[in-house]
């Protein structure tokens, strides 16, 4: 039971980190430039094919994973330049409804240029294998090294944010826009590296995670979802906010799904049990963003309604 | 945040007008079905009916409340669900059916109304986006209906013991029936007391408030109102396709009722109701034009929100006021 408990707890530190990849730009992007994106969803899924063809192409995982970084990045900078950047000053709902329009042309457009069916990324040698944790317990080494990049990534966003001079504009830009463009701060030039970050990130995310996934047009709206109730629970605009609401719901999902029908065995008969945690399950995350909904409107670290 | 004036009188009736066109439309399709022959026709016509009266639902919050659900879906799944489950314990009449959609729906709506509504701006479409999909996936895990793949239903509703139903045509005009109904009830909902309540809140929650109006209470009705009015068109979709799924509940779903919503013009039903009749008929003929038409319909949205922010109706008052 506790060998399952730590595996499990490490499967949901996994998914916690990807879904801070992808938060932590989706939180940019709300606090920093107030656009809702709907297509952030899309471009973990394009940072999965993307790796699939360079790797495909290469033949390496790593260099698949360089040439990945450059083509994320003119991705992020074109749908900016081309969708994003006119729906600044327009309501929310133009914004949800052009990012919509963008999910739609980017879903079908990855079938016309990768065909329908899933793709699959070898998973490099370097870290294919199990290692032994304690005693009997083995993980494999990818998962680990994806929950190690991921914990890397948000140091250096932490470093970044809070030590450099970009990052303070990011801050600034954050707690309240429009004194950052009074004092004289080129926000066009703010809001595309804002994007493009996001972007890369969330690109990253799908990069990483392709290997142990198939590579298939759906991938993105799960996990959009999800990324949405962590930002909502971490409260927008905040890093801080994206990377512990990442591990919250990614943990209390993973462990959910595993020891809800456990427990529940407990006051009633293991076929029903089994059967209401399977339903009860998928629902504990929504029910976690209200809990906390009710008690903070805000989120964690959002900024207060003023 | 959405900056459509309220309507002024005059032009009230020209929508009303424009709505009546569209009803006698709906009306002579069946005529037309006949003499072309074709029973395609009367299915899709339910159907965009259906969608009609969620777009409409939905304008209801959204243009007159400035609520941006994007959580719809889910009570079109409770309206789909609520024939299933009932079917399945042998009441098989539509106006139990409604009744219980009904009922299912103001429970969720208010539960998650309550709560959404402690937020605004990009909170709560998300919130709401998040509640939907919670909604969705019960429905998945739900094996006893046939979980992700849904079940068919064994036969449609039953009209006072009678099967009626069965026959398109009939199910077809009492769609427009319920159509009708609900817009004559969404009409009234606006122009009452209850609804200036409503439009003020849109313009300005902090004036009405300082009048000794509480927006949350208002807000909240309304949300409950627009989620009953969605179920009601899930049974009659369910009735329709003869089948339930989660896919009805899909956050797409969800995102194609405020197209339809913004595309028809925001803050007037009739609009609803002209852009669900468009859009579904766009989807359908773009959908014969290419198997990528999801493509072309993406850039059809974006083109939209881009260039012309008001809708069909928007157009058509600046035709009418002589501009462009």
């Amino acid at each position: 039971m506790t060998n399952l408990f730590i595996l499990q707890l490490l499967n949901g530190a996994q998914l916690g980190v990807l879904l801070f990849l992808i938060a932590a730009g989706l939180t940019l992007v709300f606090g920093i430039m107030d656009v809702i994106n709907l297509a952030h969803g899309v471009l973990y899924m394009i940072g999965a094919y993307l790796i699939a063809t360079f790797a495909g192409l290469t033949g390496s995982f790593w260099l698949g994973l360089l040439l990945m970084f450059p083509a994320a990045l003119a991705v992020g900078l074109v749908i900016e330049r081309l969708v994003i950047r006119p729906l600044y000053a327009r309501s929310h709902l133009d914004q949800v409804l052009a990012t919509f329009g963008l999910v739609m042309i980017v879903n079908e457009g990855v079938k016309i240029i990768w065909g329908p069916s899933p793709l699959s990324v070898p998973m490099p040698d370097l870290l294919s294998g199990s290692i032994a944790l304690i005693g009997p317990l083995q993980y494999p080494v990818y998962r680990l090294a994806i929950i190690a990049a991921g914990l890397a990534v948000a140091a250096g966003l932490y470093v970044v944010i809070n030590h450099t001079r970009i990052g303070m504009l990011l801050r600034a830009g954050a707690t309240n826009r429009d004194m950052v463009s009074v004092l004289g701060v080129n926000i066009r030039r703010l809001y595309s590296l804002v994007f493009a970050l996001g972007a890369v990130l969330a690109c990253f995310a799908g990069a990483i995670v392709a290997p142990i996934l198939s590579v298939d047009t759906g991938m993105g709206e799960s996990v959009l979802i999800l990324t949405f109730v962590v930002v909502v629970i971490g409260g927008i605009g905040s890093i801080r906010g994206a990377f512990l609401g990442a591990l919250l719901v990614a943990i209390v999902d993973t462990l959910g799904k595993t020891f809800g029908p456990i427990l529940l065995r407990f006051v009633m008969e293991p076929a029903a049990a089994g059967q209401t945690g399977r339903m009860l399950a998928p629902m504990l995350i929504y029910i976690l963003m209200a809990a906390i909904l009710f008690a903070r409107p805000q989120g964690l670290f959002g900024p207060k309604p003023s | 945040m959405i900056g459509t004036a309220t309507p002024a009188p005059a032009r009230l009736s020209a929508r009303l007008w424009l709505a009546l066109l569209i009803f006698a439309c709906f009306a002579a399709l069946p005529v037309i079905a006949a003499v072309t022959d074709d029973p395609f026709l009367l299915l899709i016509g339910t159907r965009i009916l259906a969608y009609a009266i969620a777009a409409m639902a939905l304008d209801l919050i959204l243009g007159y409340g400035a609520m941006v659900s994007f959580g719809h879906a889910a009570y079109l799944g409770f309206g789909a669900y609520a024939v299933a489950i009932l079917n399945s314990v042998g009441v098989t009449d539509l106006v139990l059916h409604i009744a219980f959609a009904v009922t299912i729906s103001a429970v969720f709506a208010a539960i998650t109304g309550a709560i959404s509504l402690r937020t605004r701006g990009v909170y709560f479409i998300m919130i709401t986006l998040a509640f939907g999909q919670m909604a969705y996936f019960f429905f998945v895990s739900l094996s006893a209906f046939g979980g992700d793949d849904g079940t068919p239903l064994p036969a449609r509703s039953t009209l006072f013991g009678s099967q009626a139903l069965e026959d398109d045509r009939t199910l077809f005009y009492v769609a427009l029936g319920l159509l009708i109904a609900l817009f004559t009830l969404a009409t009234r909902i606006v122009g009452s007391r209850f609804g200036r309540v409503l439009i003020g809140t849109r313009e300005n929650p902090v004036r009405m408030e300082a009048i000794g109006l509480a927006p949350f209470r208002y807000q909240l009705t309304a949300f409950v109102i627009s989620g009953c009015m969605t179920s009601i068109a899930g049974v009659i979709l369910a009735n329709q396709a003869e089948f339930v799924s989660p896919a009805f509940m899909n956050w797409h779903r969800s995102g194609e009722l405020i197209v339809m919503v913004v595309l028809g013009g925001v803050g007037n039903l009739t609009g609803a109701i002209g852009g669900a009749v468009v859009a579904l008929l766009l989807e359908d003929w773009l959908a014969v034009l290419t198997e990528h038409w999801r493509l072309l319909f993406g850039v059809f949205l974006i083109v939209m929100v881009l260039y012309s922010p008001h809708g069909i109706t928007g157009a058509l008052d600046r035709i009418a006021r002589g501009r462009r």
